[in-house]
């Protein structure tokens, strides 16, 4: 027992180059195992959450892009989420890092400025962006669903008490799509978590073994030829995570619902098992 | 290919070009692209036999049939899906492995010594003497397996969404007819289901034609393994030497997978069209408007 917790302050923070950096010689205990998976989490965690942050914005810019009736709005719109949404997100990553390399190492020189590009090929901000970019574009199109079904009475209503153009916007039209949309964004939500793993498994380099929970799962099954304790462990992880998540978007669901009648009720979450 | 490219270090420009693509390696990287294709081919219909088992066994009235289906339709909800990719081919492979082993081999020496899983080399899988095609074969047929059992478990889902969707009073009727449960799954049920599957199932096909880049980590030679052997910088010591091309090869493999998807989603609005007819849906319905006038 004491053993495991020295361990876990061992190898907790592994994945992010504190504690115990070498890992070649040691015997895989079935503690250290979890812990060291568990570590790895943090990196699918900090993917998610900033992807999320960042990609919300983003969807919402684009879901009224591809609304607006003008033509230079729109097209770029569906340009940009047909491109993400048809393509694999492994091939994704491989043409982000590839194309991040090729930038000149000494950096690139913007209204006389040098901007340093190395930290882009780095999985943290190079990944990143892919991810933002892609749950962008996929929650973009849930988001335009949604604004497409915002009921004509709502809108009405609004004229009717003279709201206009922003406080139309933010009042009315932009609380009822998140309203509208929230069961498939948890939905989007889960997938975008589930996707941080392929991020070490595409182009993206793990720098000095700092990996994400998979990463070290598949180090683990590689090095036992035991596939069947670390594939498991990062797995319950995984519906751990995803368990938190319902859970947390559940909470704002019952906040975007507030105002209904019945909307006291849970989050009738029905699991939709396709992005 | 052609005589005139038997020289490349002479050869510029076009002919350069045109003697590059289509040197014997990248014949084998617009092969792969048809292993790309076999890999859809095989498991869409695999997929589906398995996601209607999935389906079929959670309606079951036999208990642990039932619970099976269940498990089984849960199972891709909480964990991603490259975590079976990893885990089904190397877990099939040491299986298969054991089980031979306990055939083939001395029961009295362990498999798991210590770190190490050791089979003698007749149980080995395929056996160490074997051409490099069976190597390659039995990669292809894990990974398969891998595909059809991750999809398989999606495919349930949406079926037996589907199959609970069909309006309960199309069964009932059935029932009042006199048929049999069988009679009915078969006469009523399934058929009905189509329109309802078809959203998800199109996903579905969407979801599997964008993961099987996968397949490159499954160590099946496909088109993202050629791409990066193709594109990395290429020496003097080669007959065609070139900086890293890799990004161009990878936008090939990008526009490959666009009109892969955009082919799909044409094919999909088409039948979607077919299945919603006479339909008793909103998109039934308003086919019904335009041709009733």
């Amino acid at each position: 027992m004491n053993q495991c917790l020295q361990d876990i302050a061992d190898f907790g923070l592994r994945s992010i180059g504190i504690g115990e950096l070498t890992l070649s010689g040691i015997e895989l205990t079935l503690c250290r195992q979890m812990t060291l998976i568990a570590s790895g989490l943090i990196w699918n965690i900090y993917f998610g959450v900033f992807a999320l942050a960042v990609g919300f914005w983003m969807a919402t810019g684009l879901a009224l892009a591809k609304s607006s009736r003008n033509p230079a709005l729109r097209r770029p719109a569906e340009w940009f989420i047909f491109l993400f949404r048809g393509s694999p997100l492994f091939i994704q990553f491989f043409i982000a890092y590839q194309a991040f390399v090729l930038l000149p190492r000494e950096g690139v020189e913007v209204f006389g400025v040098i901007v340093q590009t190395s930290w882009l090929t780095r999985a943290w901000a190079g990944a990143l962006i892919v991810l933002i970019l892609n749950t962008a574009a996929y929650s973009a199109e849930i988001f335009h669903g949604a604004l497409r079904n915002v009921p004509k009475g709502d809108l009405e209503a609004a004229d009717a008490y003279g709201l206009s153009g922003w406080p139309r916007f933010r009042r009315i039209v932009w609380p009822t799509m998140l309203r509208l949309a929230w069961p498939a964004y948890t939905n989007e939500a889960i997938f975008l978590f589930h996707a941080t793993t392929l991020v070490f498994f595409s182009g993206f380099p793990v720098f000095r073994q700092q990996g994400d929970a998979l990463y070290f799962a598949s180090f683990i099954a590689d090095r036992t030829y035991n596939p069947f304790v670390a594939y498991p462990i990062v797995a319950g992880y995984f519906i751990l995570l995803t368990l938190a998540l319902i859970t947390l978007f559940g909470v704002v669901n019952r906040r975007l619902n507030r105002h209904l009648p019945g909307a006291a009720q849970r989050l009738r979450y029905r699991p939709n098992i396709i992005r | 290919m052609f005589a005139s490219c038997s020289n490349p270090a002479v050869l510029d420009g076009l002919p350069w070009l045109m003697c590059y693509l289509t040197s014997g390696k990248h014949l084998l990287f617009y092969a792969s692209f048809g292993t790309v294709l076999l890999l859809l081919a095989i498991t869409a219909p695999l997929a589906l036999l398995l996601g209607f088992g999935g389906a079929l066994a959670a309606r079951s009235r036999i208990r642990p049939l039932r619970w099976f289906g269940k498990v089984y339709t849960a199972m891709v909800r909480g964990v991603p899906d490259i975590i079976f990719f990893l885990f089904v081919p190397i877990a099939m492979d040491q299986s298969l492995e054991w089980l031979r082993s306990r055939v083939y081999c001395d029961p009295s020496v362990p498999v798991r010594q210590g770190n190490e899983f050791v089979v003698c080399a007749l149980a080995k899988l395929p056996r160490a003497d074997a051409a490099g095609w069976v190597h390659q074969g039995y990669g292809f047929a894990l990974a398969v397996v891998a595909f059809a059992i991750v999809f398989g478990a999606f495919a349930a889902n949406v079926l037996s969404g589907a199959m609970a969707a069909v309006p309960r009073a199309q069964l009932e009727t059935a029932e009042a007819y006199g048929m049999s449960d069988r009679q009915i799954n078969r006469r009523i049920l399934i058929p009905q289901m189509w329109t309802y599957a078809l959203p998800g199932l199109s996903n579905l096909w969407m979801i599997l034609i964008k993961a099987t880049p996968l397949l490159f980590l499954l160590g099946v030679e496909d088109i993202v393994y050629w791409a990066r052997d193709l594109g990395g910088t290429k020496t003097s010591t080669y007959a065609y030497p070139h900086p890293d091309w890799r990004l161009w090869y990878f936008l090939v493999i990008l526009a490959f997978y666009l009109m892969m998807t955009w082919v799909s989603q044409r094919v999909i609005d088409r039948v979607a069209g077919r299945l919603s007819h006479g339909q008793a849906t909103l998109a039934g319905e308003a086919m019904r408007r335009v041709a009733v006038p």
